[in-house]
């Protein structure tokens, strides 16, 4: 380990970005492709957020009005698939590159080709899915969930693009966890030991881990169903002794995983934002390290709690419902002690703090909506019905997407050199509170009244909720754009930001100059004093 | 006085407003339902829902003194603790005892609701892109009563060009009929694509799966109407799959019953006489529009490539024994439905014949309930 890092270039001659365009294309600079995955994932998201606003612009009143059935299952389906691998994913593989080696004294990542590579992958898989668009039979209409046989036997023939975009996008996934691993075994400065790392860093170690786990069983699944559909063979059509189900158990022993894949790091963001703006360590670090992979390890054995309604037998629904409930207890451990290190500290309520205490109130009530989902006998009341809607956006967007904002706002003043525009953020964080809740909220209403998900109109008692619904959704999405603005004008200009940026701020990357030159920790650092709050 | 009667009336009109609140709120919540189970669930639901409540109230409380008391502005020294094994230990074990409170009654209810006595009545439903069919089965092929059950909601209410009635999108032209205090085994399966066969008030939701038959029962204590619909992505039309139970005295159950085989017998009748073709005319597009035009379109043009248009093109304008083989076998590896498990040899010819005469189509022929009636009985 230490052999590479004590190798320095002697020329003295330290090489600064390409110009160009080619800089972007070539790059294998850690905190280049930490930019171009961080843009490119804020392009899905408004992408994904154009599709949802049509989602609940139909929704808007009973009735059909602009969208008909047939495109309105595309785009639920597309805003899924974007959210969670166009944007939720690649944000937080952009604050890996980005952050990583400067937290744990490394000059970047392990391996910078394959860095760049696993990037690139991701335009032409998103490309070739937002194509199907503009296919004979339009794009995927199956639910992001893509459960066979409509996805196999009655899908329209985009389908085939779909399953290769899926696989791309594995192929990056899998090299960027690899890239996370062994940066992390083999890149971390001398006395950085694995329980002196920030939380960012052992959340994305364990995601990691969960990735290159899972993505095979992902890819495994679509070639199952790329065989059915072009091969002939019968993995999913019980007409030739396969099993529909047999799809489900598969998708979720990937999904499942993925749930935890898309708020693990964000646990890692919020467990380094809070001490920061607390002015107090935090809270019970072990702890948050052993249940962090206690979740991760819960997350392989839960995933037919999906399946609910299947008709699982009586012993596996128990043992699933048993299984899910225990994952309350790691998580309620991480709850407990950021509140515990909110507690007698010394706040200040900037930006990133206040998106993080958002992220714990909404991804609690999240949690608890999970909670009741886990009761079987309840969750067959509540299954496919918008409380199940209600309680996943709550985990994913006050969850994962607030966390990846409260990230940039942190972090950018160590990126650009300057402070983003105090004001502003503020704003864009009200706007978002109040958004995210008034979308959500009433959904768990509808959702327990009986209103089931992926529908285009609904019968008239939901008509009243399903309109503040929308209403809220409109205020989210617009206020991104005020997002756009602030890290835009951050990024051309502002306020100078000092090294240290933030008073309270523990870690090796408050030690380095703001902005971060292009290469950082040439010669690892030598004192480990500053590595987590 | 005058401001006593003002306050009144204020008063009296504020309580009105409540009581309103209060309806609209139950009509937020997870219903009662009508069976024993439903209640049983509803219960369970709650009992979680306090629990997670006071949760939140004691986490967000801790959250919220705390943001309000320890501020920098306030000059408070933040303190320097950082652990503490007891608090540790208590809020690991405290929610795994509030968890094995929640897991027993859960862990009750769902035994009673996998238990699998003997039933009264056995009915299938089986699942089709975007409608339901029930068969009551009987020891007696020939007593059993199938039909299928499909949206009644008019199209113009859909497409807002007229108002929507009370039920909208939740009326079906044959609703399933079954006896109250019966215990009614539901067998559950599909035809094509995955469907979920839900009734919020029996607390019944099985997934009807291709190839696969699910069990699940209900005993329903109140005579009523009861509505749901089909709660997994099926296709374009999974929104416009309703559910509607009517549940009935035992008497009218028998009453219902007779109907329906009497109804059987007169469709028997007409498959056996001549028609005319304008009758058949008649006939088929009341049965186009019933079952096929959510996917050819009313005006036949489909929405091409997945449902192809049948006007100047394809099988309405080919060779008849092409047609009728489609409409009796479906179309393998598409939407295309074997309608010759759901619709009678009289619906059959009548609609074959008024695809191939309608909408310009100028085929000129026809064929006859009877003729259909041999094809199947011979396959």
């Amino acid at each position: 380990m230490s052999a590479v890092i004590e190798e320095h270039h002697h020329d003295g001659h330290h090489h600064g970005p390409d110009k160009g365009i080619m800089r972007w294309v070539f790059t294998t600079n850690h905190k280049d492709i930490g930019t171009l995955y961080l843009w490119f994932s804020f392009l899905m998201f408004l992408t994904g957020g154009v599709l949802a606003l049509g989602i609940r612009t139909e929704l808007f009143q009973p009735g059909l009005q602009i969208i008909q059935p047939e495109i309105f299952n595309q785009l639920t389906t597309m805003h899924g698939l974007i959210m969670v691998f166009g944007a939720v994913m690649p944000a937080f593989v952009g604050l890996a590159n980005w952050l990583i080696p400067m937290m744990i004294g490394a000059p970047d990542m392990a391996l910078p080709r394959m860095n760049n590579y696993s990037f690139w992958i991701l335009p032409f898989a998103f490309g070739m899915l937002l194509s199907t668009f503009f296919m004979e039979g339009g794009a995927p209409n199956y639910g992001w969930t893509f459960y066979a046989p409509l996805s196999t036997d009655y899908a329209p023939p985009s389908v085939t693009f779909f399953i290769f975009a899926v696989h791309m996008m594995g192929i990056s996934s899998i090299m960027g966890s690899i890239n996370v691993v062994v940066t992390i075994l083999n890149m971390r400065a001398p006395g950085m030991t694995l329980m002196k790392m920030p939380l960012f860093v052992w959340t994305w170690f364990i995601t990691a881990y969960l990735l290159i786990a899972v993505m095979p069983v992902l890819a495994g699944v679509v070639t199952m169903m790329l065989m059915d559909i072009h091969f002939g063979t019968a993995f999913f059509n019980a007409g030739g002794g396969g099993d529909p189900v047999l799809f489900q158990h598969v998708f979720w022993f990937f999904g499942h995983p993925e749930v935890y894949i898309m708020i693990l790091p964000a646990f890692g963001v919020v467990s380094a934002i809070i001490p920061t703006f607390a002015r107090k360590r935090l809270f019970g670090y072990d702890s948050m390290v052993y249940a962090t992979a206690s979740i991760a390890f819960l997350s392989f054995i839960v995933w037919a709690h999906h399946m609910f309604t299947v008709g699982i037998p009586l012993a596996g629904e128990l043992y699933f419902m048993y299984a899910t409930m225990l994952i309350a207890v790691p998580t309620g451990v991480k709850v407990f002690n950021w509140v515990a290190t909110m507690w007698q500290g010394a706040m200040t309520f900037e930006t990133p703090m206040l998106f993080a205490i958002a992220f714990v109130i909404l991804f609690t009530i999240g949690g608890l909506s999970g909670l009741m989902l886990a009761i079987v006998p309840a969750d067959f009341q509540y299954h496919d019905t918008y409380f199940v809607v209600a309680h996943f956006h709550y985990v994913l967007v006050p969850g994962s997407v607030f966390s990846i904002m409260a990230a940039v706002y942190y972090w950018i003043p160590k990126w650009t050199g300057n402070m983003y525009d105090e004001t502003l953020g503020k704003t864009h964080f009200w706007l978002s509170f109040i958004g995210v809740n008034v979308t959500f909220f009433p959904q768990h209403f509808i959702g327990l009244a009986g209103m089931p998900r992926r529908i285009p109109d609904y019968a008239l008692q939901f008509a009243d909720w399903n309109m503040v619904s929308s209403c809220g959704a409109f205020l989210f999405g617009f206020s991104q754009l005020l997002f756009l603005f602030i890290v835009i004008k951050c990024i051309r200009g502002g306020k100078k930001a000092t090294d240290q940026v933030w008073e309270g701020a523990h870690g090796l990357e408050w030690t380095i100059p703001s902005p971060a030159p292009y290469h950082t920790f040439t010669t690892p650092p030598t004192s480990m004093k500053e590595a987590h709050g | 006085m005058n401001r006593v009667m003002q306050m009144w009336q204020a008063g009296l009109s504020l309580l009105l407003c409540s009581n309103v609140a209060l309806a609209d709120w139950s009509a937020l919540n997870m219903r009662q339902g009508v069976t024993e189970i439903s209640q049983r669930v509803y219960d369970l639901h709650m009992l979680i829902f306090y629990i997670c409540c006071a949760i939140g109230v004691l986490v967000f409380g801790v959250m919220i003194i705390s943001m309000l008391m320890h501020r920098k502005s306030l000059g408070v020294t933040p303190a320097t603790f950082h652990e503490d094994t007891r608090v540790e230990v208590a809020w690991t074990v405290i929610p795994i005892i509030i968890l094995l409170v929640m897991a027993v009654p859960a862990t009750s209810t769902l035994r009673d609701m996998y238990e699998s006595s003997d039933s009264d009545l056995d009915i299938e439903v089986r699942g089709y892109q975007w409608k339901w069919q029930y068969t009551y089965l009987n020891e007696d092929p020939a007593e059993e009563i199938q039909f299928m059950s499909a949206l009644k909601t008019p199209r113009n209410e859909i497409q807002n060009l007229e108002a929507k009635g009370e039920h909208y999108l939740l009326d079906v032209d044959n609703p399933l009929v079954i006896p109250i205090n019966k215990r009614v085994r539901f067998l559950v399966t599909s035809q094509d694509t995955i469907h979920s066969f839900w009734v919020p008030d029996f607390a019944v939701k099985r997934d009807a799966i291709p190839g696969f038959i699910h069990e699940s029962w209900a005993v329903v204590e109140e005579p009523g109407v009861y509505r749901g619909q089909c709660a997994e992505l099926c296709g374009k039309d999974h929104g416009f799959m309703p559910i509607v139970v009517h549940a009935v005295e035992q008497a009218d159950y028998d009453l219902w019953i007779a109907e329906k085989q009497a109804e059987a017998k007169e469709v028997f009748n007409t498959v056996g006489k001549t028609w005319s073709k304008d009758e058949l005319m008649v006939k088929g597009e009341e049965v186009y529009l019933q079952h096929c035009a959510a996917c050819h379109q009313p005006n036949g043009q489909g929405i091409p490539p997945a449902f192809p248009s049948l006007v100047g093109q394809g099988i309405a304008v080919g060779p008849m024994s092409g047609h009728i083989d489609i409409l009796l076998n479906g179309q393998a590896g598409t939407a295309m439905q074997a309608f010759g498990q759901q619709l009678n040899p009289a619906e059959i010819a009548a609609v074959i014949t008024y695809e191939r005469n309608a909408w310009g189509n100028d085929m000129n022929d026809m064929v006859q309930p009877k003729e259909i009636n041999t094809m199947m009985a011979s396959e």
